[in-house]
């Protein structure tokens, strides 16, 4: 569904990374894990369109992405939760998840997906009238979330989806992420961590300074001796 | 019954309803973008011009007009848009906001200069049969073509705040404002809200300039002028709130049309005043945010 081919990139003189390749299929929950700056969050803004390769292809479903714009991007099935779920806090948490929905194809079932993603975050609904600004840490990350599903993906990128926030309510999105994907939609999480991703995650592959180093089936990854020792002391 | 004051506060209102719908377009196109248009007042010279124009030439009423002058706006906005800001939109912060006030001067320089050319410097206004009708409200004279301008302007500030929190684009645009990058993954095509947003700003000062050409005067160096006004109410107001920018306009007007009754002279010196008093005390402006 999703193929990354020996992709490079970089910000200006700086090369990030080096000829990542990767896929994640149909319906499958696939981690990125690997340490601070390897180069996590630039796959996922290459893939959703927000930098574009200076080498390598992406290709989404056999159509290549590098050369379209992000909106376009959205529309063709791929949503992203960015890092820190980037919600617009000036407006009420049902206005989010209104913009959520902004392409025509999303725009036709939006009152089914607001159902859809109230029934996931029960918490939204109860505070769908407040200021997404006036939201706790773990209800912002759940509107990031919801709001990324309004435009019905058929992948959704997570990037650290976990951060900052405290272990049970790391828990409960874990296991809202699990559901999402039960559920039919492709993920593609991005994690720092690495034990939760793993365990999670039917597929995953490490990456270390812009370079895939390992790829394998969840379990495998987590008896694998080096990621056991660099990752999970 | 009136006194000087009454008299100064009332004209005070009906500019500062224009010097808020003058600032508006500036502050969308700010908000949205983050470039400072410094042409925004060439902007709303072109058109008081075609206003005038179409008055003179073609006996339309000013009034009725507004939307035809509007419109000769969203065309020049366009084009202005398309060969300039669309470049600059793409460029990193710094370059961007250092280009982008070069750009703006140059094409205001650039403006006033064709307009200069083409009409000659003469101050022009628009006199139409009931220009000069007044009528007394409270012991205040009120000349009812300014009385109009007033209600008009209200009444685009309205439609715009409407427009911002009821619509769908509408509120793509305020997301692109807070966030493009959030905006974009959204599938809003940010570019086209950039557009559309500088168009809209070209348009409101469009629609500013008419009524500044019926109330008031137009002449091709006008435009500086207005800009430096737009600032002043947009640094009062706060970027991003329509209702600051209108309450900004009016306690510009006021106060400088106050101040005037013992500085008659200097009364722009009141809003220059004004501008640092508040950058130094309250940065983001009487409605704006704190930043962070």
């Amino acid at each position: 569904m999703l193929e990354l081919e020996g992709v490079d990139a970089g910000y200006k003189d700086l090369q990030v990374l080096w000829g990542v390749s990767l896929r994640v299929g149909e319906g499958e929950l696939v981690a990125l894990v690997g340490p601070n700056g390897a180069g996590k969050t630039t796959t996922l803004r290459i893939i959703s369109g927000l930098l574009r390769p200076t080498a390598g292809a992406v290709r989404f479903r056999g159509s290549p992405l590098d050369r379209e714009p992000p909106h376009r991007i959205v529309e063709m099935g791929i949503s992203q939760v960015p890092e820190g779920g980037r919600i617009f806090t000036g407006m009420s948490v049902e206005e989010n998840l209104e913009l959520g929905a902004f392409t025509a194809r999303a725009r036709k079932e939006k009152a089914q997906s607001m159902k859809w993603v109230y029934q996931l975050f029960p918490r939204l609904e109860e505070r769908k009238k407040q200021r997404a600004g006036t939201l706790s840490g773990g209800e912002r990350q759940m509107l990031a979330i919801g709001r990324a599903l309004m435009s019905r993906p058929r992948l959704l990128l997570l990037d650290e989806p976990s951060f900052g926030l405290a272990p049970l309510l790391v828990e409960q999105i874990f296991e809202m992420i699990t559901e999402i994907n039960r559920q039919g939609v492709a993920v593609l999480l991005v994690e720092q961590n690495v034990r939760a991703a793993l365990e999670l995650a039917q597929r995953a592959y490490v990456i270390e300074n812009g370079r895939i180093v390992g790829e394998g089936s969840g379990d495998a990854l987590l008896s694998f001796e080096s990621v056991r020792s660099a990752y999970l002391g | 019954m009136s006194t000087p004051v009454a008299q100064s506060l009332a004209s005070g209102i009906l500019v500062g309803a224009l010097y808020g719908l003058a600032a508006v377009g500036l502050s969308l196109v700010f908000g949205v973008t983050k470039i400072l248009n410094v042409a925004h007042g060439e902007l709303l010279m072109l058109g008081g011009y075609a206003s005038f124009w179409l008055f003179t030439l073609m006996g339309v009423d000013p009034f009725a007009g507004v939307p035809l002058s509007m419109f000769a706006l969203v065309l020049v906005g366009l084009i202005v848009y398309q060969l300039l800001f669309s470049r600059l939109i793409k460029l990193p912060t710094e370059d961007k906001i250092r280009n982008s006030l070069l750009i703006g001067f140059g094409l205001g320089l650039i403006l006033q200069n064709v307009a200069l050319r083409l009409w000659t410097a003469d101050n022009r206004g628009i006199t139409t049969s009931y220009a000069g009708a007044t009528f007394t409200l409270l012991g205040v004279r009120l000349p009812y073509v300014r009385v109009a301008s007033l209600v008009i302007a209200f009444v685009f500030l309205l439609t715009l705040q409407l427009f911002l929190q009821r619509t769908y684009t509408g509120k793509a645009i305020r997301a692109t404002a807070q966030d493009w990058e959030a905006a974009t993954l959204m599938g809003i095509n940010v570019h086209g809200v950039y557009r559309l947003s500088f168009v809209l700003g070209a348009a409101l000062a469009g629609a500013a300039g008419t009524l500044v050409a019926v109330g008031y005067s137009v002449e091709p160096v006008m435009g500086m002028h207005w800009t430096l006004k737009s600032l002043i109410v947009l640094v009062l107001g706060g970027i991003g709130s329509i209702a600051g920018t209108l309450v900004g306009g009016l306690i510009l007007g006021v106060t400088e049309s106050v101040a005037a009754l013992w500085i008659s002279n200097y009364r722009h010196v009141v809003g220059l005043a004004i501008f640092i008093l508040v950058l130094l005390i309250r940065p983001q402006g009487l409605f704006g945010a704190k930043e962070g």
